[in-house]
């Protein structure tokens, strides 16, 4: 079959292979066998191949996808592929985007856990039918793939916007009782570039290969940092 | 991001939904009124016959015309910062316009029609 | 359409910003022609008799149904926002469309 791949980095163009078609065959192994078999210089990410890293995000004829757990028969229209790299991310090289802003942002949300104890104190007594921590636990498996921001149209129009994984994990965060972070993370994801930028397309709901709610998490978000500003908290 | 700023935002987002539900009401019954008032052909007396003289009809369509006002000119600030090159304070203004525009004249028609009628 | 934007609450945000653009265009015209009556209702009654045509009442058919859309699907927005999550998102954009062509169809019916 036909694969036509990004060459290049903002610049570029698109180079066709032929490629050998087999049954139960991803994507991932296509674009392996190409950089084997056919041009050594194509470059691409990939890790566990397995679909628990997410570094193999790609888009896929149109779609951020994992390319390790798509296959080629469920995407490949007419027997073509074409493969470009995620969408709203500086191209460095064919399939390889910078991801520093992605993650920058993930900071930027106060994405990651900030407790009190130590090792010398009792475990937090949690209960996993606790609502909150059933919330959290809804949006915790999240491993930075990139796909739901790739899909984003708010990033296309507001390149300042959080996005849906950053804000996604800090919804987490806020649901989480062990977390000491609190109004700092509400002032970090309120406003225009925060949650309330999300205008609830749900395209990063259709995208996440994980079945992940960014576009609910977001909407929780609203509600919190809303709440927040009400009662004069956020300064 | 400055806090002041935040609570702005915050402030807006929140009066263009609060406006967006006190519109549900209004739209409501504007859709209603369309559909039964325009039966049989719409005249100016038809019109200045419900509206003239009637304190209800006028306080509704004054809610209606501020709401409107607060939520329109707030989406198109939404449409212009995100669809359009145009400097933020150049959309400022023209959403500030905007508001001063529909509430003049939907205020200045609502009062004109309330006053041509009689009793 | 792009493949990544061809799902319902893609379109359901597109009608919603397309519908609320077209109102807010229509609303000068619509408060102009309120402000004929005012000033000269034989000027107005003029505009209404003129506007009984095929074309302007299915134009003002669309109209009602850009209001329609608009509304329902702000009110399927208020509801994401504002309270809990329900997974049936797809059925309340199918909702408010059938509501909104609904309306349409009851003006025009009723209009003509």
């Amino acid at each position: 079959m036909d694969v036509s791949i990004w060459r290049g980095g903002d610049d570029g163009e698109y180079q066709t292979y032929q490629v050998p078609r087999l049954e139960s065959q991803t994507v991932l192994d296509v674009v392996t066998y190409i950089q084997r078999e056919l041009d050594p210089s194509l470059s691409y990410r990939f890790a566990c191949r397995v679909g628990v890293c997410g570094s193999c995000a790609m888009t896929v004829n149109g779609k951020a996808r994992w390319t390790c757990r798509t296959h080629v028969s469920k995407v490949a229209e007419g027997g073509q592929l074409t493969l470009d790299p995620l969408n709203s991310m500086p191209r460095v090289k064919d399939l390889v985007v910078d991801m520093e802003t992605f993650f920058n942002k993930w900071a930027d949300a106060k994405g990651s856990f900030k407790g009190d104890k130590t090792r010398d104190d009792a475990l937090a007594d949690i209960s996993p039918d606790d609502p909150k921590r059933k919330i959290s636990s809804a949006g915790i498996e999240c491993i930075g793939c990139g796909a739901c921001y790739a899909t984003c149209d708010v990033i296309k129009w507001n390149p300042d916007y959080l996005g849906p994984a950053a804000l996604n994990r800090a919804w987490t965060l806020v649901n989480d009782e062990r977390d000491v972070t609190g109004l700092e993370r509400l002032a970090a994801v309120a406003g225009d570039n925060g949650c309330l930028g999300c205008h609830s397309q749900q395209g990063c709901v259709e995208r996440c290969p994980k079945s992940l709610n960014p576009t609910g998490a977001i909407a929780g978000l609203k509600r919190e940092t809303i709440k927040a500003v009400l009662k004069g908290e956020l300064s | 991001m400055s806090a002041s700023a935040l609570r702005t935002e915050t402030y807006l987002w929140l009066a263009q939904r609060l406006s967006a539900l006190i519109l549900t009401i209004c739209i409501t019954v504007h859709i209603a009124t369309m559909i039964i008032a325009v039966q049989g052909g719409l005249s100016s007396e038809e019109i200045i016959a419900r509206i003239g003289g009637s304190k209800i009809w006028l306080c509704f369509y004054l809610v209606f015309v501020s709401s409107v006002a607060v939520h329109a000119p707030i989406g198109l600030k939404s449409i212009m910062r995100e669809m359009t090159q145009i400097p933020m304070k150049r959309i400022d203004f023209l959403s500030i316009l905007f508001s001063l525009i529909i509430g003049v004249l939907g205020i200045r028609a609502a009062f004109g029609l309330y006053g041509l009628g009689g009793a | 359409m792009k493949s990544i934007h061809n799902h319902p609450n893609y379109w359901a945000f597109i009608m919603h910003r397309f519908s609320g653009l077209a109102l807010v265009a229509f609303l000068p015209v619509h408060l102009y022609v309120l402000g004929l009556a005012l000033a000269d209702s034989s000027a107005f009654d003029n505009f209404i008799s003129w506007s009984n045509t095929p074309l302007l009442k299915f134009l003002e058919t669309v109209l009602v149904v850009f209001l329609s859309a608009h509304l329902t699907g702000g009110v399927r927005l208020l509801a994401l926002e504002f309270l809990r999550w329900r997974d049936w998102q797809k059925s309340m954009v199918a909702l408010s469309c059938g509501i909104s062509i609904c309306m349409g169809l009851v003006f025009f019916l009723n209009a003509t």
